[in-house]
């Protein structure tokens, strides 16, 4: 066979045939959103790859960034089998920092609900969000069974589950009400959830409307782990998902100041709301605490230490 | 050690060269012997504490007013107004000390559960801030608690669903303002009283108005009457500022002012030999001078440019008082005289003055022609209060590169002004009745002005009219180092060297005249007696 010969045939093997003007191409099927397949991200060899790379680049790193102190992990320690990890969530760290948390082997065996209309609204985001957090797919737009269905089996197959109950991360500080999405996880697979709060993580890394403007600062952040909860059967998913807020707001409180101070507060029904207080969009930002409020002002020197304009007039 | 008051140095055979600014550089002059240099006083100390010294002036308002936390209650409507990025210059250094008066009064608002409240930048025709000057002026905690809720506007004259007409002075001028901040039961005013100038009811009568009640004193009349702005007790421009001020408040609209003063220091450390007197310049002083003139030499202009504005001053918060218009202002302007005057005996032949890179209205801008005018004549030539620097008949010799340049983005108008306008006539009156309202109205200018970050189409107009009592006292006007062409096209000569500009004044004033150097920035107001 010529040379010329060799070149042809093995272009004609190589490339796919053009196709004629008056035919009409058929639409690929989207295979992003909430149909991406996950399951190539839990084979053994990607869930090697995905510890190295959290354990040696991907934790450091934030850890580094974000300086977490860890309270109450012990419940979860004794715990053997899956549990689904509830949280508040303010800021793209706050999945880093969960999986920090918790025991290496538990870490490695665990995947994270990521909203499917962000994180795997794009084939390579797709991709890189199951890779690198074990991410799946969880529909918050409009009600969809398949990915409560993909869950459920992974959480009877024995994976723990990540899952933030607001659906997004808080775009002004405060939380947001927990959708039922845990709960009901909780209750059809009849494991327990962890609570647990976040705090400091959106004066690291904000989400914030337009025209504010995201900014990186590293900073110190606390993860507070609360007391197990287990559904019970008169409770209905919209009760439990109350109490799994409930819970969280009750580690915000204690956060804020300290374990008995909440605990009293929380005997007198006082606990504040994870919500903020039902006022006005200014008055809400400006009574964020300090540690949600990356734009708070280094207060100047001590009060009185000097003369004033007032006493020069 | 209490700061050194301003000085009046003779020139003689000793004495170093003296700087002058020049645009985006600065060269040093050598100034005949015999003539008078005036120096600014030095920066007056910071007030200890800003915080606790703004709480005390709200809590304890000058004049007819209550206590600002008693004003305040859940179901009122607050407006806060405050000024925009012309001041102070060059813009401070974070935090602004509007962040610091407005941290103070939302903190005492939330206290009381203040629902409705937004804030408004009191723009009048100057061009709308970009997002990234808001969060200069006001600190990012105010800026992300209100802007994504459109609770932070910037106001617009060109609106006139936003506008409410209060009514006409006593001598018919009308008085429309920002509707919001006239309807509410509260309008809180944020300011910086830089200059003698500012503030007063000229805050609200002229930063929340419309064109329609500035032109009754942004005119060629009132600024030839005005003399100077620095003096409001001679200024036909405060006159009128006042008058409206009174219908303002007999329409009902309650303001609680809150002024402020900041020091002049005006240059970070690097550039500290811009404020110190040439006789005391130290080895790190000529050091700083010699490497940043020859480095600037070379560097292109508009990087020079980004360089210079980028500098944030290091001005301090030296004074702020609250409550009732009138008796603040009074005191505020205490204040600024006593860190601002010097005396300064009789008047000169020639007034000699160096124009920095930065005016009110080109900040992270271009300086164009008109602007440089305005600066010379406008500005500095009105830092007096008695009698102008400089006789009447006299000269002013201004250094600055003066580029036919201008940003198309912020100064849209100015190009067409300067290409047409100044292009037939540089006669005050004449631009007046024959151009204004067509700039003023032009729907092109209009739509910039309100949808981009363009200066109104008249603001042009009032920059001249701005020289009109310069141009009126004064038998001429010399560039030195300007653009030929530009300099002509303002009605000025250009001059190549400072000797060449005193050879050409000789024309005017004569042989042997008496010279008068304003050493400015820091600013200053020369008492003339």
């Amino acid at each position: 066979m010529s040379r010329s010969a060799a070149r042809e045939l093995a272009l004609f093997l190589l490339r796919a045939p053009t196709r004629p003007a008056g035919v009409e191409a058929p639409r690929l099927k989207s295979r992003t959103g909430v149909e991406y397949p996950t399951e190539w991200a839990r084979r053994y060899a990607v869930r090697l790859a995905r510890a190295m790379v959290l354990d040696d680049v991907t934790l450091p790193l934030v850890t580094a960034a974000a300086r977490p102190a860890f309270y109450g992990r012990d419940a979860l320690e004794r715990l053997e089998g899956p549990v689904i990890v509830a949280a508040n969530h303010a800021s793209h760290l706050d999945t880093a920092i969960l999986l920090a948390s918790l025991p290496p082997k538990r870490r490695h065996h665990t995947v994270v609900a990521a909203a499917a209309d962000y994180f795997f609204d794009r084939h390579w985001k797709a991709a890189l969000s199951a890779f690198s957090l074990g991410a799946i797919p969880m529909e918050r737009v409009k009600v969809n069974r398949r990915s409560a269905d993909a869950a459920a089996a992974l959480i009877e197959e024995g994976w723990s589950l990540i899952i933030f109950p607001e659906g997004g991360r808080s775009p002004h500080g405060w939380g947001q009400e927990f959708k039922g999405g845990a709960a009901y996880l909780a209750k059809r697979c009849q494991v327990p959830v962890a609570p647990v709060h976040l705090r400091g993580t959106r004066a690291i890394l904000p989400k914030v409307p337009e025209p504010a403007r995201s900014r990186f600062r590293p900073g110190k952040t606390a993860v507070r782990f609360g007391e197990l909860l287990w559904p019970s059967e008169e409770e209905d998913a919209r009760r439990f998902a109350a109490r799994i807020e409930a819970a969280v707001a009750l580690l915000a409180d204690e956060a804020e100041g300290d374990w008995w101070t909440a605990r009293l507060r929380a005997g007198r029904a006082e606990t504040p709301s994870l919500r903020g207080p039902a006022v006005s969009p200014w008055r809400r930002a400006w009574s964020l605490p300090a540690s949600a409020d990356p734009s708070r002002r280094p207060s100047g020197r001590p009060e009185g230490s000097a003369a004033t304009a007032w006493d020069e007039g | 050690m209490s700061p050194r008051p301003g000085v009046v140095l003779e020139v003689d055979r000793s004495t170093p060269p003296t700087l002058f600014w020049h645009g985006e550089g600065f060269r040093l002059e050598k100034l005949p012997v015999g003539s008078r240099i005036v120096y600014a006083p030095e920066p007056v100390s910071p007030l200890a504490n800003p915080d606790s010294a703004i709480r005390q002036a709200l809590e304890n308002p000058l004049g007819d007013s209550a206590p600002l936390s008693s004003l305040l209650r859940p179901e009122m409507k607050l407006t806060i107004a405050f000024d925009d990025v012309s001041l102070p210059l060059p813009p401070m250094r974070a935090p602004d000390v509007r962040q610091r008066v407005i941290e103070a009064v939302l903190q005492m608002a939330a206290e009381k559960g203040v629902d409705d409240v937004q804030l408004i930048a009191a723009l009048a025709l100057h061009r709308r801030m970009t997002d990234d000057e808001l969060r200069h002026i006001l600190g990012e905690r105010v800026f992300n608690a209100f802007a994504p809720y459109g609770l932070l506007r910037q106001h617009d004259a060109e609106d006139p669903s936003n506008l409410v007409h209060l009514g006409f002075t006593d001598e018919g001028e009308d008085v429309e303002i920002n509707k919001r901040a006239a309807e509410s039961d509260l309008l809180i005013y944020v300011n910086i009283n830089l200059v003698a100038m500012d503030g007063g009811h000229k805050s609200v009568a002229t930063g929340l108005s419309s064109y329609k009640s500035l032109k009754h004193h942004h005119n060629v009349r009132t600024m030839q009457h005005s003399r100077s702005f620095m003096d409001m007790h001679h200024s036909e421009l405060h006159t009128s500022n006042w008058r409206m001020g009174k219908v303002i408040a007999d329409a009902g609209v309650k303001v609680f002012q809150i002024e402020t003063t900041l020091n002049t220091d005006t240059f970070p450390e690097q550039f500290r030999f811009l404020q110190r007197r040439e006789w005391e310049w130290a080895l790190a002083d000529r050091a700083g001078f010699f490497a940043s003139s020859r480095a600037l030499e070379r560097t292109p202009p508009g990087l020079a440019r980004k360089i210079f504005h980028s500098i944030k001053a290091p001005h301090c918060l030296a004074s702020v008082q609250a409550g009732e218009v009138g008796p603040v202002h009074a005191r505020t302007l205490e204040h600024v005289h006593r860190q601002q005057l010097v005396t300064v005996e009789g008047q000169s032949d020639i007034l000699t003055m160096g124009l920095p890179f930065i005016s009110p209205y080109n900040v992270n801008s271009i300086m164009n022609p008109i602007l440089v005018a305005c600066l010379g004549l406008g500005y500095f030539f009105n830092l007096y209060r008695g009698r102008p620097l400089v006789r009447e008949g006299g000269v002013v010799i201004m250094s600055h590169p003066t580029p036919w340049a201008f940003n198309p983005v912020h100064h849209p108008s100015y190009i067409d002004f300067f290409e047409q306008v100044l292009a037939e006539t540089t006669d005050m009156f004449e631009i007046e009745s024959k151009y204004e309202t067509t700039f003023a109205t032009d729907p092109w200018y209009i739509h910039l002005y309100r949808t981009g970050h363009a200066y109104h189409g008249v603001h042009p107009f009032y920059m001249w009219y701005w020289c009109a009592h310069a141009l009126s006292h004064l038998s001429r006007v010399i560039v030195v180092g300007g653009e030929r062409a530009a300099v002509r096209r303002l009605g000025f000569s250009p001059a190549s060297t400072f000797s060449d500009a005193l050879e050409m004044a000789e024309d005017a004033v004569g042989r042997n005249p008496s010279i008068t150097h304003i050493h400015t920035p820091p600013l200053l107001i020369a008492d003339v007696q």
